[in-house]
């Protein structure tokens, strides 16, 4: 499988050598040296490798390469157009809703992917969606003050 | 309040990482500490680091109050043996007071310095040169000016800190006191290479390491052909593989064909603290007044209590990981150590090169609330890069973390307390048994290499932190009990012996109120003169409310500390719902009353306030780490599981702001009134008494029927 597998990855489509079995994290990391998803587990419990594919929270750090061919993948670093933050990442900023940042990637992700789904999410839901995604710092009250600006901030711009 | 030391701690003192001035005397120019740019920035060179805290951020405030720049123009490089001072290891919640005072004094000096200049050459003496945003004006002729920039030219100080630079009097701060946004969040939000994971050199190999089975076994065969794809490295019993690819790494390390001989015994789990109990114990009295054993003998009322805290992990989100370069003649290190200086000292020793040789430089790592695997993994990569030739990459499995990164020790505290005819403490006796919270743990390549034990402990500190209460007794002894080590190998963890110790008084006052039928808030106040100690206390009774009705199955618990006895005021109150069928005790809410003295940044002090509150949540009802005859069990997110959204508390935090007084840490201070207050909530919503943590289902339904059992007698 040397000349490989193609990803499509923040709007890009990249020719990658990686063997289909190789977790998608890996890929995404070395290959395409993207910094946003990060390794945390290897066993989709934490959810610092967070991405998504198509508009859904993926954990990418079993998932085989081969596996997200099909559709489109976003990281941190494809949220921003034309060099603009995304309402979660500007939500994260005006609510400095981390202390290490670690797992900031993943979050934002999945509120992404939470507000793509459901733009009025409740606190119960927003709680729901962010489960699978652990913080060890203790940012959790400021992540959820987050995602509700985030949700505002879609409103305002009607998105 | 002197305080009395134990002559254990000397060593520690003497450290340039416990001192306001120690690092100043060994980098004493200006130059050491920072540098003004030809584009007017300020470059700060900070020996301390930001374990994810935010703390660079407070520091950055700090020298533009002191030099009147703006935030924006201040640059900081944190942990750096080329280019930052040594200012020891970051911990114990020092940064702000030892680091920001070293910044501020350099900082005043070099604005001394700047308007001494200004002076000559605006031909106008320095009490009238006004200073604003790194510009200097003549107040009488504004058109006369010059900027920082304009009178550096790129050049350097060349002059000493005298610490008698005047100071800003904190009435005309400016930028300390005010939130200030975190210099590092965009960054992190944007997918900017923040941290050590995401350091990349060119020609850089995969690496893993592949642990023996338990502590202590030894390698009896090892067959490189079973992985093709990688190479294997073999230093007595550290194994490690490296790759070109990180999958092919992983790949390897779980295919490598090893035997090992296992060794280890651990006690059985449920034994732990009988044989703590067992062990010989080098002990010490922290605090003796009055006459304990004849004052209890005396008291009306006496009650005995003992108190168990297990081994708990620093869990960091990200596993530890480094990138070494190591040659012949040099070597660079990209790590997420809290002492690059004492890191280099130690690879200096593993590697048999000499300090300058050796660069270490940090970069973030996930957070790490005290000494977790940061140091073991810098070393990993020094020595795997050393036998392959090349830079490599070395990142832990989460299962190598939970298994291999030195824990929080385990710790037994018993208490002994007498109340007279008034209802009031006339004796108290405690005693802990603990090894000492030592920051360093040596380096775990380092003694699978040697195949020898880490060195005996040489202080005995930390696990008799906040041993002493700051209520009135007149007659107690404090006495700790030091272990030299624990069956399983330990380090410091956020306040170190603080919260157990802080759990154990802060129930046991609970224990004695009750006994005295006093309202827990009231006979605490009792106790108290401090009237900072005092204030805390109220401040946080009244925003939770504390005498307003609850409904059926909830309490409320109150815990106050003044961390290590003379740094911050803490007061905790939580609220918590008991469900006395599955013997879940569910946090509602918790509010904190937090008194640091001076503030410099009250949105990131709130933050690390609900970031302790959130973690020691965590800590007292579901953390511990579990083993079976040899090994760690805990070795993964389902077996050992922190806090997630879902069971969240509300928290509340109120902050006293005490311009007067001098800056304390918030690291740490909110960490050790939570367990304490959660359990003091559990007995008042239901009786159970709960001494040991974490407060899990299982021991809560425990607590309550031996509480049946008791009543029934």
């Amino acid at each position: 499988m040397a000349n490989g597998l193609v990803i499509h990855v923040n709007g890009k489509e990249h020719r990658v050598r990686a063997t289909p079995d190789a977790p998608l994290l890996y890929v995404l990391r070395n290959e395409l040296g993207l910094n946003g998803p990060q390794f945390g587990c290897g066993n989709e419990n934490c959810g610092a490798c967070t991405v998504l594919l198509g508009s859904k929270a993926t954990k990418s750090c079993k998932l085989p390469v081969s596996d997200a061919t099909s559709g489109t993948i976003t990281t941190l670093e494809g949220l921003m157009t034309d060099g603009e933050l995304h309402p979660v990442q500007r939500a994260f900023i005006e609510e400095q809703a981390a202390q290490c940042g670690y797992c900031s990637s993943g979050m934002i992700m999945a509120t992404a992917a939470l507000l793509w789904k459901n733009p009025h999410p409740t606190d119960e839901q927003i709680r729901q969606a962010l489960d699978g995604n652990l913080c060890r710092c203790g940012a959790h009250l400021r992540i959820l003050r987050a995602v509700t600006r985030a949700a505002a901030l879609f409103e305002q711009e009607g998105e | 309040m002197p305080e009395e030391k134990p002559e254990w701690g000397e060593s520690w003192e003497e450290d340039s990482a416990w001192s306001e001035t120690g690092a100043i005397k060994k980098a004493n120019q200006v130059d050491d500490w920072l540098a003004i740019d030809p584009d007017g920035a300020v470059t700060v060179f900070s020996g301390k680091i930001d374990s994810g805290t935010g703390v660079q951020t407070a520091l950055a405030q700090i020298v533009a109050e002191e030099l009147d720049v703006p935030m924006e123009r201040v640059r900081m490089v944190m942990g750096d043996t080329a280019r930052t001072p040594d200012e020891g290891i970051t911990a114990g919640s020092t940064t702000i007071k030892f680091g920001g005072f070293a910044l501020r004094h350099a900082s005043a000096e070099a604005r001394r310095a700047l308007l001494e200049m200004a002076s000559n050459r605006l031909d106008a003496a320095v009490d009238e040169l006004i200073v604003r945003d790194g510009v200097i004006t003549v107040s009488h002729h504004p058109a006369q000016t010059l900027t920082y920039a304009e009178l550096m030219g790129g050049k350097r100080f060349n002059r000493a800190i005298t610490l008698h630079a005047p100071l800003k009097p904190p009435a005309e701060y400016r930028v300390v006191g005010k939130p200030a946004p975190r210099v590092d969040l965009p960054l992190k939000f944007t997918g900017a290479p923040s941290f050590v994971h995401n350091v990349r050199v060119p020609g850089m190999l995969h690496a893993r390491v592949v642990r023996p089975p338990s502590a202590g076994a030894e390698l009896v065969s090892i067959d490189e052909t079973s992985v093709p794809d990688a190479r294997v490295v073999r230093l007595g019993n550290f194994i490690g593989v490296a790759a070109e690819r990180e999958e092919q790494a992983v790949h390897a390390a779980k295919q490598l064909q090893v035997k090992w001989r296992e060794t280890a015994r651990l006690p059985k789990m449920e034994k732990l603290h009988a044989f703590i109990r067992r062990q010989a114990t080098s002990d010490n009295i922290v605090r003796e007044e009055g006459k304990v054993d004849s004052a209890l003998r005396k008291a009306t009322t006496r009650i005995k209590a003992t108190y168990q805290q297990p081994f708990q992990a620093h869990a960091s989100i990200g596993p530890s990981c480094a990138v070494a370069d190591v040659q012949p003649d040099r070597a660079v290190i990209w790590c997420s150590t809290r002492g690059v200086y004492p890191l280099r000292d130690a690879l200096a020793g593993l590697l048999q090169m000499r300090p300058e040789q050796i660069r270490v430089t940090f970069v973030e790592g996930a957070g790490s609330y005290g000494q977790n695997g940061s140091n073991d993994v810098a070393a990993d990569a020094a020595i795997l890069s050393r036998a392959v030739g090349k830079p490599v990459r070395v990142q832990w499995s989460r299962e190598d973390e939970f298994a291999w990164e030195p824990l929080a020790p385990a710790m037994e505290m018993e208490v002994r307390g007498g109340l007279d005819k008034q209802g009031d403490v006339i004796a108290w006796r405690y005693d802990v048994w603990t090894p000492p919270h030592i920051a360093g743990a040596g380096l775990l390549a380092e003694q699978l290499i040697t195949g020898k034990p880490p060195a005996p402990p040489d202080w005995f500190g930390g696990g008799d932190r906040n041993a002493l209460t700051n209520y009135r007794i007149p007659n107690q002894r404090v006495c700790a009990h030091w272990l030299s080590s624990l069956p399983l190998r330990t380090s410091s963890m956020r306040s170190l012996g603080g919260a157990a110790n802080t759990f154990a008084n802060e129930s046991f006052i609970d224990e004695l109120a009750a006994a005295a039928k006093v309202d827990p808030l009231e006979f605490r106040l009792r106790h108290l003169d401090d009237p900072r100690a005092i204030q805390v206390l109220k401040s946080a009774a009244a925003r939770a409310g504390w005498r307003s009705p609850l409904p059926a199955g909830e309490g409320r618990g109150i815990a106050f500390a003044r961390y290590e006895n003379e740094e911050a005021y803490v007061a905790t109150v939580a609220q918590v719902r008991v469900d006395t069928t599955s013997g879940e005790a569910r946090v509602q809410r918790i509010v904190v009353a937090h008194d640091c003295g001076l503030i410099i940044n009250p949105d990131g002090l709130r933050n690390q306030i609900e970031g302790n509150v959130i973690q020691s949540t965590s800590r007292a009802l579901k953390e511990q780490v579990t083993w079976d005859d040899s090994h760690i069990t805990s070795l993964d997110w389902e077996r050992y599981p922190i806090l997630k959204f879902s069971e969240l508390p509300n928290v509340e935090v109120g902050l006293i702001d005490r311009p007067d007084q001098p800056a304390t840490g918030a690291g740490e201070p909110a960490t050790i009134t939570t367990a304490p207050a959660i359990a003091n909530a559990i007995f008042a919503a239901s009786g159970a008494r709960m001494r040991e943590i974490p407060f899990t289902p299982t021991r809560v339904k425990a607590a309550l029927s031996s509480r049946i059992g008791e009543s029934s007698r």
